[in-house]
């Protein structure tokens, strides 16, 4: 099976409300809450895209997009 | 995001409180629609009064926002005379077991083809946190301010007597589990209720000393397991998840077409 490429985390910082839970069960630590908390991907090379985010956002405000490339 | 085409986005941000999870819900629901390639256009979703009701304003599906406790008798009207429709009913726990307990035991006798979902805050989160018939002995709530001592329901025993056909149970932390259990309810011909819960921050959390949203998801991961499993077995007092029933028993709107087409011929 290939392995998933991450191509961008597509946040909605408009609908994001800062509650964590993307940041604190993401199993790579991708996520921070910045300043404003909103969420951030700061650390998006380690992103293994299992999409828990996207799943878990109680604000639909996560959305994983995968390089769908040459493989 | 496909999810969004049954979405209506205009009224987003939603108006649920940070890390709610009856916004998870509505996420699983939805990939759980996706997944089973639903058209919206066949797909009813009722819903009553609370927190939990305001689910059916952020759906692009036809959507009946109706009074406390009757979303299933509304829900069972539309089935009825349209059963081609696919029927989709959350409901909050204080409006599915309290205001509309009657409701809820007659539309499972019934075995109606309806998809019942309740969202288990444990409280009345939109009047201001009062505890709910699923709260349970020794919480705090606004009306409980020296702890409870009701007993709660158990969703899934209750659904089971009163003749559910398909009984689940899962959580907003066990999300990819939610939707493969939304996707078989909703695919199983008969009444269907899967009981999830969902965190209430705000109040459940905050007068209970559960801690924030994450807290709350941590507990749902750390106290129930997995019908079946060995933790289970070890462990009684964690709570179970998963598929408690699913099986066949006659449906009510074909019982009723039987019934139509037994009068037609005596007429004729």
């Amino acid at each position: 099976m290939a392995k998933k490429k991450l191509k961008e985390h597509r946040i909605n910082r408009d609908w994001c409300k800062g509650c964590g839970i993307c940041v604190k069960f993401c199993p790579g630590k991708v996520l921070e809450l910045d300043a404003m908390e909103k969420v951030v991907a700061v650390r998006p090379k380690d992103c293994i895209c299992c999409k828990l985010c996207e799943l878990r956002c109680p604000d639909l405000a996560i959305e994983i997009v995968e390089d769908e490339g040459d493989e | 995001m496909a999810i969004k085409d049954y979405l209506r986005e205009r009224f987003f941000p939603h108006m649920w409180c940070p890390g709610c999870g009856h916004g998870t819900v509505l996420n699983t629901l939805l990939r759980a629609v996706e997944d089973l390639g639903l058209n919206k256009n066949d797909i009813v979703m009722t819903s009553g009064i609370g927190c939990s009701a305001r689910i059916s304003g952020y759906v692009d599906f036809h959507s009946l926002h109706t009074i406390h406790g009757r979303a299933l008798a509304f829900a069972t009207g539309v089935k009825l005379s349209r059963p081609e429709l696919t029927l989709l009913v959350p409901m909050g726990d204080g409006d599915a077991l309290a205001i509309g307990g009657n409701h809820f035991i007659h539309a499972a006798r019934r075995n109606i083809d309806i998809t019942a979902i309740v969202m288990n805050n444990r409280i009345y989160g939109m009047t201001g946190g009062q505890y709910s018939p699923l709260s349970g002995p020794g919480k705090k709530a606004t009306t409980a301010p020296y702890k409870t001592i009701d007993n709660q329901f158990d969703v899934v025993e209750l659904s089971k007597a009163a003749g559910a056909s398909f009984v689940a149970r899962t959580t907003t932390y066990h999300v990819q589990e939610a939707i493969e259990i939304f996707k078989k309810a909703i695919t199983h011909k008969g009444f269907s209720v899967v009981e999830i819960l969902t965190q209430c921050p705000t109040h459940y959390g905050r007068k209970n000393k559960e801690g924030d949203a994450v807290n709350m998801l941590e507990i749902y991961r750390d106290t129930t397991a997995k019908v079946g499993s060995k933790a289970l077995t070890e462990n009684p007092a964690l709570l179970g998840r998963g598929i408690f029933v699913d099986k066949d028993t006659p449906e009510y709107c074909e019982e009723y077409e039987k019934i139509i087409q037994l009068a037609m011929r005596e007429v004729a």
